[in-house]
């Protein structure tokens, strides 16, 4: 009978003919544990009796929830967890500033496409960018399949995602997989795997915005079909069932938002143009890369950000914020306004690096905008893509980035002006200390990017 | 008899613990404290061992924390019963041995603060207003729930129970 990719994968590595709806118990080729659980999962392996994971070399730790710690008790934690790895002479460890553990397991290949991973976050669904069956857990799950190397899963029902034509100038990604949650929900693929087609030819970076972003609509896993990892066998077959199927059209997309606090409260871009932002994210192992930094810069033009505005910029990991100085673009967006955090989650859940007053509104390229999640439980968080979070930094409102593109820099000049105009009073008007010149700027942020950058 | 806690659809793991009051922002003594502080301010202080959450559709969703069930366990929370459970939530309930269970009818059939009693081997949620029909629990996850949890289970069986 015809399988579908989740079907496939766990077929092979439970040696079992599996179908959705079966339990399997599953070889995992890597745990990926985080500093946020670290505590628990110790403590989960020492109340199996364990006192060594079943393989050194399986095994990924990274620091980067709450990174660099902010309190005693989170550095005290980081103490722990770093004791830990040594004794257990964990080779595969990232501390503090490296980056999200997600961005790191893809792009320094730690997840082989095919095979089963477990992860401490939710969002472990991201190694469905290169092809791998990726699912999050709980501190208790992951110390299981520390010691035993295995774990139990249900196989998921599959849903089938189909992606046609390609987004215009100033669409991403980013609204592609918000439309897709628009249509899906945040419990439309509750167990399920979320299979993408029509996106094998998608950057690696954009991938994993996709497969992450499927753990907002309830998903087990999020697999990218076809990708360029994948080993010959990886592909589903011809007929096979899927539980809902959903195609959109890229050419058709408009810039999406979504609107707190749900991350399935989708709406096109114009529904939300005027809403004012206090603070922009531009970050996340949704968004964090530097084509993201790229096309924030460059929708800025060598513009300081709005005067009111607060732009914080976390590089998902070391590479990105070295690629992202090296060509310019970090020198841009702090030219901006901006401020450059260490790689990792930043304020993305609230811990640490520019967390959220009450009443703040936030303009987030992150994931979630659950209420409470990057700090106080009365602040605001609107969801898009870089390009809206650049003309929020450049406004103080949500705007349609598409004619800020388009327009020559008398234009660009205009619009900004028109919309800070309109923007009722909020926060105060902060000097920007350093001195380089609009053209200095410029010329940062185009030798960093092309203007005509891919979209 | 106990009491029962009734929440809505999509109820996300930030409101049952935020991320700022994680047990290592907090301490691993403070953590259950908090439960629902901004969602139902007075939880963590009135609830009583044994009792239950009845929930909507989506029970649990958002972060995999494990530390938002932790504390559901550390407050004696008797068990939960939705009409549908996020799947990581779900999981980590069955692992640290608080009963989950779907029924169409609770939510519906109870309100906030009813006596109500958890019957699972009758299969029902006992309520003011009726019996709340559950559904059977996967026999996979009823040896891990029976065992107190999946520590409990493995340290006596040394492996996951057997599959059909």
């Amino acid at each position: 009978m015809a399988k579908t990719l989740a079907e496939k994968i766990l077929s092979r590595v439970s040696g079992r003919d599996a179908r959705a709806g079966d339990l399997v118990i599953a070889p995992v080729s890597r745990v990926m544990v985080h500093d946020s659980v670290i505590d628990a999962v110790i403590a989960g392996l020492r109340d199996l009796g364990r006192d060594r994971v079943w393989d050194t070399s399986r095994v990924a730790v990274f620091v980067d929830h709450a990174a660099p710690a902010p309190t005693p008790v989170v550095a005290d934690s980081h103490r722990v967890l770093r004791e830990w790895v040594r004794q257990q002479g964990i080779a595969t460890f990232y501390d503090a500033g490296e980056g999200v553990c997600h961005q790191i397991m893809v792009e320094e290949g730690y997840c082989e496409a095919g095979t089963v991973i477990v992860g401490s976050d939710s969002h472990s669904n991201s190694y469905g960018a290169v092809g791998a069956f990726g699912a999050g857990m709980g501190a208790t799950d992951i110390a299981v399949a520390l010691a035993l190397g295995r774990t139990w899963l249900r196989v998921p029902e599959s849903i089938k995602v189909t992606f046609t034509g390609r987004p215009r100038k100033g669409v991403t990604i980013k609204d592609a997989i918000m439309r897709v949650v628009r249509e899906i929900g945040t419990d439309g693929a509750r167990y399920a795997c979320v299979e993408f087609h029509g996106a094998s030819a998608l950057p690696q970076g954009d991938r994993i915005t996709l497969a992450g972003m499927t753990t907002e609509m309830g998903a087990k896993a999020g697999i990218v079909v076809g990708t360029p990892e994948a080993p010959d066998w990886l592909f589903p077959d011809h007929g096979a069932a899927y539980a809902n199927e959903v195609r959109i059209d890229l050419s058709a997309l408009e810039p999406q938002i979504a609107v707190p606090p749900r991350v399935d409260q989708v709406v096109d871009v114009s529904e939300a143009v005027g809403q004012p932002i206090d603070v922009v994210f531009l970050g996340s192992c949704t968004n964090g890369r530097l084509v993201d930094m790229r096309q924030v810069a460059a929708t800025l033009r060598g513009r300081r950000i709005a005067p009111e505005v607060r732009l914080e910029v976390v590089p998902a990991s070391r590479r990105q914020f070295e690629d992202a100085m090296a060509d310019g673009t970090l020198l841009a967006l702090s030219a901006a306004g901006g401020v450059i955090g260490s790689s990792g989650c930043g304020p993305c859940l609230g811990r640490t690096g520019g967390v959220l007053a009450g009443s703040e509104v936030c303009l987030s390229t992150a994931n979630r905008n659950y209420r409470g999640r990057m700090g106080s439980a009365d602040a605001s968080i609107y969801l898009g893509s870089p390009y809206v979070a650049a003309v929020a930094a450049l406004t103080g409102v949500i705007d349609d980035p598409r004619p800020y593109l388009e327009a020559t820099d008398e234009e660009l000049d205009a619009l900004i002006a028109r919309r800070r105009a309109e923007r009722p009073g909020r926060g105060a008007a902060s000097v920007r200390s350093g001195d380089r010149s609009r053209e200095l700027m410029l010329s940062a942020a185009r030798s960093g990017v092309a203007m005509e950058i891919d979209d | 008899m106990s009491r029962a806690w009734v929440f809505g659809d999509d109820l996300d793991t930030d409101q049952i613990v935020p991320g700022r009051y994680a047990p290592f922002m907090v301490g691993q003594d403070k953590f259950h404290l908090y439960a629902f502080c901004d969602a139902r301010p007075g939880f963590a202080k009135e609830v009583r061992a044994g009792d239950i959450l009845v929930g909507g559709e989506n029970f649990g969703c958002g972060s995999s924390r494990e530390y938002a069930v932790a504390a559901l366990a550390k407050l004696g929370v008797g068990g939960i019963v939705a009409k549908s459970f996020a799947r990581i939530f779900f999981r980590n309930c069955v692992n640290l041995g608080i009963p989950v269970v779907e029924s169409d009818e609770a939510s519906t059939l109870v309100h906030d603060a009813d006596e109500v009693a958890l019957d699972l081997v009758a299969g029902v949620l006992r309520s003011p207003a009726g019996d709340a029909r559950l559904r059977p629990v996967a026999p996979f996850a009823r040896e891990i729930l029976d065992a107190g949890g999946v520590v409990a289970y493995l340290r006596a069986h040394g492996d996951f129970p057997k599959l059909a």
